[in-house]
């Protein structure tokens, strides 16, 4: 049954992902805590991320990713887009299936999900 | 408070909150958010931010179990999926807009029925065997989940409303950073008619994504701060995995009762800070 071996594509799919995900934010945790671990932590009051920290391109410049802070933030990153990748899957899965109704539904989620992520742009 | 120790409470936190929620079924993110903002202090805005990040983790993490199992429904999950990411989209621009005060009252709010819901909670797994719904058909909603006397076939009932209160769970989730997961079940347990099993898996399973849908918003106008998210994504992730492992025996009645009690207090603190503008 088809709906079946998707689900379970599915399953692989959300795991690989978070798995990745945890294990660059833990990497980026251990450089983080050696390089700021005695400083003192303020979240008190909201100051807002620098932009690099902001926006996928602004860690991808490298320079971001010489910081804890920025292997972390590209590890939240991944995290953010491991549902996008399933509702990708979903809707390839769907197009394999002639299944229209559910191609229409599939591209209407994903383009929701990638208008929030590309088109907020840093205020 | 040096990072170091800063970083190990939060962590420590976010794994007892991310055990609860599992537990109890509230989730990780309404439970962490409050912690942080009225124990620690962390700013309304950041503990948003993190917590949103950690609902998107936990999410993924349970559902991949999930869908192997056969529990969820795929269509009704992505169909549904439109009415969270467009509503969650929505939440987020409002957290933009809504001072704090405000934030933190709804929250509260929020709160108060997610506690009050599952406490109630009683898992009637009486599927609908009723007539089709003919939205249902053209949009072949109707399945089958297994049971202890085989596959269980399932007619999927009130589908407008049902896409009504996805869209306010979305909206919520995205002003609130919270998984919105009570609501999520409300929508498909009562509303459509869904058994509860396949409301809680399928709910799970669009958790992810309606947070995907806000948490480009919140990371491009700087309130996620890795600092802060990456205890709170670890913390609520191994803490949940955890928790739905340990099942939640009749003999933790009390247990559920001393939490709730716990969730009430918090509610109203939270309430109490909004309106007095301390948070």
């Amino acid at each position: 049954m088809e709906d079946r071996r998707l689900e379970l594509i599915v399953s692989y799919l959300l795991r690989i992902g978070v798995g990745a995900s945890a294990f660059l934010v833990m990497a980026g945790a251990v450089v983080y805590l050696a390089q700021h671990g005695v400083a003192v932590a303020d979240y008190h009051t909201f100051r807002g991320e620098p932009a690099a920290y902001r926006s996928l391109t602004g860690l991808l410049a490298l320079e971001a990713l010489r910081h804890g802070e920025g292997l972390i933030q590209l590890g939240l990153v991944l995290l953010i887009f491991t549902p996008m990748a399933r509702v990708a899957l979903t809707l390839l899965m769907f197009l394999g299936q002639r299944d229209w109704i559910y191609v229409a539904v599939s591209a209407l989620v994903l383009a929701t999900l990638l208008y929030s992520f590309f088109s907020a742009s840093p205020a | 408070m040096h990072i170091l120790e800063f970083t190990c409470i939060v962590g420590t936190v976010s794994f007892v909150a991310g055990l609860l929620g599992a537990m109890t079924g509230l989730g990780g993110g309404v439970i962490v958010v409050p912690v942080l903002a009225i124990m620690l202090g962390v700013d309304l805005r950041y503990a948003i931010g993190a917590s949103l990040v950690s609902v998107i983790a936990t999410s993924s993490g349970a559902a991949a179990a999930f869908v192997r199992e056969g529990y969820s429904n795929l269509r009704v999950g992505i169909f549904l999926e439109i009415a969270t990411s467009l509503g969650a989209v929505f939440g987020a621009f409002l957290a933009t807009r809504v001072p704090t005060a405000g934030i933190a009252i709804v929250f509260g709010v929020v709160l108060l029925y997610s506690s009050y819901s599952s406490l109630r909670q009683t898992p009637s797994d009486a599927a609908d065997t009723g007539k089709p719904d003919r939205w249902a058909g053209c949009l072949r909603l109707d399945s089958s989940y297994p049971t202890a006397h085989g596959m269980q076939t399932y007619h999927v009932q009130r589908i407008p409303l049902g896409f009504a209160l996805m869209a306010l769970a979305g909206t919520l989730s995205g002003l609130l950073g919270i998984g919105s997961g009570a609501l999520k079940v409300l929508a498909m347990d009562r509303g459509m008619r869904l058994p509860f099993k396949v409301s809680s898996t399928t709910s799970n399973f669009m958790i992810g994504v309606t947070a995907a849908a806000s948490a480009g918003i919140y990371l491009s106008r700087g309130y996620i701060d890795p600092g802060l998210a990456m205890p709170v994504m670890l913390g609520v992730l191994a803490g949940s995995l955890l928790g739905a492992r340990v099942l939640m025996r009749s003999g933790t009645r009390v247990l559920r009762l001393v939490f709730g009690a716990v969730i009430v207090v918090m509610a109203l603190e939270m309430i109490y800070n909004g309106v007095t503008g301390k948070l």
